[in-house]
């Protein structure tokens, strides 16, 4: 079957084992990924804090797109750019003068009847259901599910399960063989967007996270974001010099481990791209 | 009071936040669950509850230092304030809202340069080819930033990890998205 894809900036660089485990996972469950043609940034973080109108325009020309090519579902698997499409699509539908004005600036249609899914929704809709048959390795770990802010919130624009608790990726663990752990920085923030301009509070938020989940006891800390991935795992030598330790704990894509669960090696869900060493396999 | 009281039209900043992105300051109670869950309020000079309360003054003075916070850079949007609300204050909108509103008055707090510097090297790599092209960003941040030895490391590294692009990746119709920027640009 074929679904559309936003993929996003980020999975074509910094991310690419995000992106490669995305599209191993999806041809080893017979589905085929059409990205939507021409596609462009969403805008993230910078677009809304500088200029509302055009971090509204940026997500509505891909939506745009992917309407004018009928793609009309829509995995967006970084958790950032997700937040930027279903918000727009969310203040579109609510203000129908604004999205008249949008659609002048794009000049063209827009209907926003795209379904927009998360990666967890399309793991949980297309994979599960098939999941039982295809897995020969037991993700046998002790995990921290971390899902930061923008998968979850705005919760009442994203409908997510459990604000402060969420379980839909615990769950999704729980089915490959692992243990999801307890974990108090579940839904905290990493720091986003302030990576480069301010390091310094990157390190110390993604520096709690991260000693929560040893403290725990947990062999890894999944995520479904490429943004706490980047500030989580390639900021990991800042974080440890921040706060004076040697945190060690891999950092691993949902994907990445029912990849390995249903056989993948190492290499093909992109491991071998992480800065902090993946002792699993 | 006379009776035309109710019908003067505010000036104010919350009254501007309350036109421009329908959220009211004079809802907050002061609860302070917004400051204890911010997960940069130890860094801000105003956590969000404090930025509520300067706005619900409505005195000039206080919209003045609001404008020329380090706070509303420091917002990272990350939501959890408006998750926590029992009164529902969007308060990443009006932040949204109070940053635009800082850089169209030109009151930019000097502290957040950096802060900016990043969005602006973001959206210009935007305007040029339609995606972000990470290494132009660095780059241009730089440039910017003037902070040419941050990060030395971590670009070869992505390099060879094959997490860099050399060259930026340009979408077909960057035509499209120079007409989007010159139609939203104030």
């Amino acid at each position: 079957m074929k679904i559309g894809i936003y993929p996003g900036c980020s999975l074509e660089g910094s991310a690419r084992d995000y992106n490669q485990s995305v599209f191993e996972l999806a041809k080893a469950f017979d589905i085929e990924p059409v990205q939507i043609p021409d596609w462009n940034c969403c805008g993230a973080t910078a677009a809304h804090n500088l200029n509302k109108e055009l971090s509204l325009a940026l997500p509505a020309r891909i939506l745009a797109l992917a309407e004018k090519h009928g793609l009309d579902e829509i995995l967006v698997p970084c958790a950032a750019c997700y937040s930027r499409l279903m918000v727009t699509q969310h203040e579109l539908q609510k203000h129908p003068e604004l999205k008249n004005r949008i659609c002048e600036v794009l000049e063209m249609d827009y209907k926003g009847n795209s379904k927009i899914i998360n990666v967890i929704e399309w793991i949980d809709k297309y994979i599960i259901p098939k999941l039982e048959e295809k897995v020969k390795k037991p993700f046998n770990y002790k995990v921290a599910n971390y899902y930061g802010c923008l998968l979850v919130r705005p919760n009442k624009v994203l409908n997510y399960d459990r604000v402060e608790d969420p379980q839909t990726m615990d769950i999704v663990m729980n089915k490959i063989g692992a243990t999801s752990i307890d974990f108090a920085y579940k839904t905290e923030c990493c720091g986003a967007g302030l990576s480069i301009s301010r390091t310094d509070i990157v390190s110390k938020l993604s520096g709690k996270i991260i000693e929560d989940a040893e403290h725990r006891g947990a062999d890894a800390i999944i995520v479904a974001c490429p943004m706490c991935h980047s500030n989580l795992d390639m900021r990991r030598a800042d974080i440890n010099k921040y706060w004076d330790k040697d945190f060690k704990i891999p950092v691993i894509f949902v994907t990445q481990a029912i990849g390995l669960a249903i056989g993948l090696t190492p290499e093909q869900v992109g491991f071998n791209r992480h800065f902090v060493d993946v002792k699993i396999s | 009071m006379s009776h035309s009281d109710h019908h003067i039209e505010r000036n104010s900043l919350a009254a501007k936040v309350e036109k421009e992105v329908e959220v009211k300051a004079q809802k907050c109670y002061q609860c302070g669950k917004c400051s204890a869950g911010c997960p940069v309020a130890e860094d801000m000079d105003f956590p969000p509850s404090m930025v509520l309360r300067m706005l619900q003054t409505e005195l000039p003075a206080n919209d003045e230092k609001i404008l020329k916070s380090h706070s509303i850079w420091l917002c990272v949007t990350c939501e959890m304030c408006l998750s926590r609300c029992p009164m529902e204050i969007d308060i990443p909108s009006m932040m949204d809202f109070l940053r635009q509103k800082s850089r169209s008055e030109g009151k930019e707090n000097p502290k957040a340069k950096n802060i900016i510097a990043f969005h602006k090297s973001f959206l210009k790599s935007i305007k040029n080819t339609g995606r972000l092209y990470e290494l132009g960003l660095i780059l241009d941040y730089k440039r910017q930033s003037l902070n040419m030895t941050q990060d030395m490391a971590l670009g070869p590294k992505m390099l060879s990890r094959g997490k860099l692009h050399i060259f930026p990746e340009k979408i077909k119709d960057r035509a499209h998205i120079a007409k989007i920027f010159k139609k939203t640009s104030k």
